[in-house]
């Protein structure tokens, strides 16, 4: 965990969230985060080596479900719930600028 | 007022069998109660009064033709981030704002077959996302034992509501202690099943491997009643595990002996900085335990104490990916911009709490290359290390008795400025969600403040039972529960 002793570059990782911060939020959650950062260093004292690591709690995997049709939500309730849309499509901004 | 909404599902449930009331006189008293007090305690985020009333005269019509479900005519509150069909679901969060739930969770289904009344939407930290209710962009909660604290959080108006008997039970999720730190705050019980119990679909996820969605009642037995309603295999939801569900509400046995029960204490949860009566109280519920019969024995949870650190790490990183879905596209509000991506970072800079920005940001980073194996992996690692703890632990006794805050509630505002302090009150609650194991809070006392003291129950995975009885047991012999704030 060395590079963490640098403290991350909350401005750039803001914009991979795809977050806009104002440049007090970003000053702010700088220190706040970092303080943070800094709390969990303390799972740097444990010997971690060869323990299976846990991404949930039961033994579950790979659960499959036979293909059968079912109801769907409804579509005009789907689309009634967008910011913008037309004729029963979302409307979105343009991507390809052509 | 008949003081019906001062009563708990099986009394009611009682009543409305001999036919001393009804639903509508239910409802009607509740709503009337959420008239007198909800304005100082803030739960309540919508009340759907004419859709209420409309439930519970179906549900009198139902029970004239002979129906006996579970929560037939019992109303329900319902925290803000599960989807109820045709209602709002905003999450506490502005970036929701205009959205309506196209379809009921599946735990809402579960309630309406049961019978139950939904009553209406109660308030929480932005997704989930906090202790004291005080990260809600669309409403104020208060302790209804003391206004000027806080009713913990995340499913603070969950507790709160029910504490102040504005509604009769009620629907909480804990991710890290969001149902059992808020009623311990309120003096109210509250449940964490084991991960795999409840299904999870509807409910608007923050950190898919440790939420479970459970019961917040006025009693052990209320609370045993609504989880058999809630658990089951559910196939829109392929972490719910299938297996059975115990009767649980009819299998709690009037008995109050806990003999031949190993209760286990460990040593590391009564911790440097724990509130001196918090400790007393809960030191004196393990005695009174041991009064009804149960051998108490140490035990230890030497990795706990990382449990902080790990949850921080996973379930923003889990929550970073989770909230991904807010972008303005598909729903809730948008802040237009020249491409995708200035309209996404706009949006989501309007429409996200603080507290929800800095977890996002977070989750992110330790996600991110080069950190991830510092980080995410690493804490993925020492999660199984706490998980396995639990699993020695369990090999010594039948449950563990430990407080489930290090300090009663405190005051709004105290620790809205410093995250990390907050953060480190979840240090008793979050091993469990880590493990995945199931946990129960109930009422063991009051500080010299008149703030409740709450009593955590642990059980093994999957022994939802065990703990049930212990706090049935518990209850049974002791006033706690039976003390209501006045307002």
């Amino acid at each position: 965990m060395s590079e963490a002793n640098e403290g991350m570059d909350v401005g750039y990782v803001a914009h991979l969230a795809r977050i806009d911060l104002t440049s007090e939020e970003t000053a702010l959650f700088q220190g706040q985060l970092n303080q943070v950062l800094q709390y969990v260093e303390q799972l740097n004292e444990l010997d971690v080596e060869g323990v299976e690591p846990m991404a949930h709690a039961i033994p579950v995997y790979n659960v499959l479900r036979k293909d059968e049709l079912g109801l769907s939500l409804d579509h005009a309730d789907v689309v009634a719930n967008a910011p913008s849309s037309s004729d029963g499509h979302i409307r979105v901004p343009k991507i390809i600028d052509q | 007022m008949a003081d019906l909404h001062k009563l708990t599902i099986s009394e009611l449930t009682e009543q409305l069998a001999s036919g001393t009331c009804t639903s509508v006189d239910i409802v009607n008293d509740v709503l009337a109660s959420i008239d007198a007090t909800d304005g100082k305690v803030g739960a309540y985020l919508t009340i759907d009064r004419e859709d209420a009333l409309a439930q519970a005269k179906a549900a009198d019509e139902a029970r004239a033709a002979g129906s006996q479900l579970p929560m037939l005519g019992i109303p329900v509150a319902i925290k803000d981030l599960l989807n109820v069909k045709g209602q709002p679901c905003t999450c506490s969060s502005k970036i929701l704002e205009g959205y309506i739930a196209p379809y009921d969770a599946t735990v809402i289904a579960k309630l309406r077959e049961a019978g139950a009344v939904l009553l209406g939407r109660v308030n929480m930290d932005e997704f989930a996302m906090g202790s004291s209710t005080e990260n809600a962009a669309l409403g104020k909660t208060s302790n209804p034992w003391n206004l000027d604290h806080v009713p913990g959080g995340s499913s603070g108006g969950s507790a709160a509501c029910v504490a102040a008997d504005e509604a009769i039970a009620s629907l909480g999720s804990d991710t890290g202690g969001s149902i059992r730190q808020p009623a311990a705050f309120c003096g109210c019980v509250g449940v964490k099943p084991t991960y795999g119990r409840v299904s999870r679909y509807g409910l608007t996820a923050f950190a898919s491997s440790l939420d479970q969605i459970g019961p917040l009642t006025k009693t052990v037995k209320d609370s045993a009643i609504l989880l058999e309603v809630l658990c089951g295999h559910d196939k829109m939801d392929s972490s719910s595990i299938e297996m059975d569900v115990p009767a649980f509400a009819k299998n709690l046995s009037n008995g109050t002996s806990l003999a031949g029960m190993k209760l286990g204490l460990p040593k590391e949860y009564f911790v440097v900085g724990m509130d001196p009566e918090v400790e007393q109280s809960v030191r004196d519920a393990v005695e009174h335990c041991k009064s009804l019969g149960a051998e108490i024995i140490d035990v230890s949870l030497p990795n706990a104490k990382y449990a902080i650190a790990v949850y921080y790490i996973i379930a923003t990183a889990e929550a970073s990916a989770n909230l991904a879905r807010f972008d303005g596209i598909r729903y809730g509000m948008r802040i237009d911009g020249k491409d995708p991506i200035e309209l996404y970072g706009k949006t989501r800079a309007a429409g996200f709490g603080s507290e929800v920005k800095r977890r996002i940001i977070l989750g992110t980073y330790v996600l991110s290359s080069g950190y991830y194996d510092a980080y995410y992996l690493r804490a993925q690692k020492v999660r199984t290390l706490i998980r396995d703890d639990f699993t020695e632990a369990f090999k010594q006794c039948d449950a563990i008795l430990s407080p489930v805050t290090p300090t009663p509630a405190y005051k709004l505002g105290e620790k809205s400025d410093d995250p990390l302090k907050m953060y480190l009150d979840d240090i008793l609650t979050t091993p469990i969600n880590l493990a995945g194991n199931c946990a129960l809070s109930l009422p063991c006392g009051f500080a010299s403040n008149g703030m409740p003291i709450g009593l955590q129950i642990i059980g093994d995975a999957f022994q939802e039972e065990t703990i049930l009885k212990v706090g049935h047991a518990f209850e049974q012999t002791t006033e706690w529960h039976k003390k209501r704030p006045s307002l």
